[in-house]
């Protein structure tokens, strides 16, 4: 009888995070910013199809990188619970923390209990009835929440986006500032990135039951100058 | 999360059975053991831009009436309308449900149903009501949209076994639908304006409350009117409460001058000396 070998727990763990990054790190990132009247979403994404930027709830939206097949799981898991939670109870109980909570614990579980953890980072966003209670959870592949107050950004090279984004950020950017920020500290020093190379949406705050707006083509472009 | 077997793809309904959170039917007859409450008449007339939606405001309870401002037309999404007639608490309760499957839909898919789609998708939430309805508590809809594949106003009707039937001008359930069907049927003609459409429905629910004692006519003393939506290429509009006031009163100040061109009514009732009492 063979005897498997002894793995520490801590190289485990080690092992799978690395793996989830590599396999984040594949894709291209996303930034998701609050302006004055709402909060933008804006990734790069060449595909007008399969989208990274949704809708969750009224007032909630989700935003996914890495594996598409693994992310668009979770949206529609997460479509579900905000569905089933405000028919059961009331359209205003349903909130994104509680929604952020609900990932965090699904990709906790599967990052320590399955075989191979999710390649993905993801993004709960909700736009309140007023700047302060705009919120933006940032969530990463084993489950771990990032509560960010202005903007936060997801994918292999978050970490230099935010720098660039950082030093660019203005509080209280209009959405044409913000956005702009966003697509150049996406891009980069060495690179433009094209209205067609984008996909981007808003919450908005505004009296309308839902919030949740994708920006066209033609809207892209022109908030790009 | 569900495994991709017993996944319930896009249908919110569906995720209610496999959480089992759906409501049971009732066991046995409820009629004559229980007072239910219930919505009485809707219409729904086809015009030039899409389609007006009509409904009074009474519930009753048996020959009680329990509320005076009760809503019965609905948005179901941007561009279409429910309208409901029958037992008050399952058809709130299929309206709320049918608005939460066309938009459920709508974000799991990232596209919206076609009016097609979503005329079967009530049909099958009526049909699912069978059992409830035996019971007695039947719901009967009117659904209506916009077409904005064909650039016309759509309206179907249901029966309480959620047979789905497409009119092609106009439609009418609940209690008074007989005398407002009718009303309707008389003036409507093809490409009536926005306008005249309103007159008509306003015309048909009053003819309806006047016959139709479950109907409700326009409430004078509190203020309370029919509720009508338009549902168009830019969709689903509840008309303002003014406008329909003053059509009203357009209304009964032509039905009240003609009354007054008759002769003085004659007792309905006569006693023994054959005289006029």
């Amino acid at each position: 009888m063979s005897m498997p070998f002894y793995v520490a727990p801590e190289q485990v763990m080690k092992d799978r995070a690395d793996y989830a990054r590599k396999g984040i790190a594949r894709g291209r990132s996303l930034v998701a910013a609050v302006y004055d009247q709402g909060i933008v979403i804006c990734a790069e994404n060449p595909s007008s199809t399969l989208r990274k930027i949704s809708e969750i709830y009224d007032r909630i939206a989700f935003a996914g990188v890495g594996k598409y097949n693994e992310f668009d799981q979770l949206r529609i898991a997460g479509v579900r619970a905000a569905d089933l939670k405000g028919y059961a109870y009331s359209r205003q109980d349903v909130d994104a923390r509680s929604l952020a909570n609900q990932y965090a614990s699904i990709l906790g579980q599967i990052f320590t209990h399955e075989m191979k953890p999710m390649e993905v980072e993801i993004l709960v966003a909700e736009v309140g009835p007023a700047r302060a209670d705009d919120r933006l959870f940032h969530i990463l592949y084993d489950g771990t929440v990032m509560d960010e107050e202005s903007f936060t950004v997801l994918g292999g090279e978050a970490e230099a986006i935010n720098t660039r984004l950082t030093d660019a950020w203005e509080e209280g950017f209009d959405l044409a500032g913000a956005m702009g920020a966003a697509v150049s500290a996406l891009a980069g020093p060495d690179r433009t990135l094209a209205a067609t190379e984008l996909e981007a949406a808003v919450l908005e705050r505004t009296d309308a039951r839902r919030a949740f707006r994708r920006l066209e083509l033609d809207e892209r472009a022109a908030l790009l100058g | 999360m569900f495994s991709p077997h017993d996944d319930p793809g896009p249908s919110f309904a569906e995720l209610l059975r496999r959480m089992g959170l759906e409501p049971p039917a009732p066991a046995s007859s409820l009629d004559g053991v229980l007072a239910i409450t219930h919505a009485t008449t809707v219409v729904a007339v086809r015009y030039a831009d899409g389609v007006v939606m009509a409904g009074d405001r009474r519930a009753t309870s048996g020959n009680l009436i329990s509320h005076r401002a009760m809503e019965k037309v609905f948005a179901a999404d941007r561009h279409s309308g429910v309208a409901i007639a029958g037992a008050a608490g399952p058809a709130m309760d299929m309206v709320k449900l049918f608005q939460l499957q066309l938009e459920h839909y709508e974000k799991v898919e990232a596209s919206a149903l076609s009016l097609d789609g979503k005329a079967n998708q009530l049909s099958t939430m009526v049909r699912s009501n069978l059992p409830a309805a035996m019971q007695g508590l039947a719901v009967v809809p009117l659904f209506a949209g916009y077409d904005l594949a064909a650039g016309t106003g759509r309206l179907f009707q249901y029966d309480v076994t959620g047979g789905r039937y497409e009119e092609s001008n106009f439609a009418s359930t609940g209690s008074g639908s007989l005398h407002a069907s009718t009303v309707v049927k008389l003036g409507f003609r093809e490409g009536l304006s926005r306008e005249e459409t309103l007159d008509l429905a306003i015309n048909a629910l009053f003819t309806a409350a006047d016959d139709d004692s479950a109907t409700g006519g326009p409430d004078l003393v509190r203020g309370i009117y029919p509720t009508i939506a338009t549902i168009t290429a830019s969709g689903f509009e509840r008309v303002a409460e003014p406008e329909i006031a003053e059509r009203f009163g357009a209304l009964l100040s032509v039905l009240s001058a003609r009354e007054g061109l008759t002769p003085p009514r004659r007792p309905e009732t006569s006693d023994d000396s054959g005289e006029p009492s």
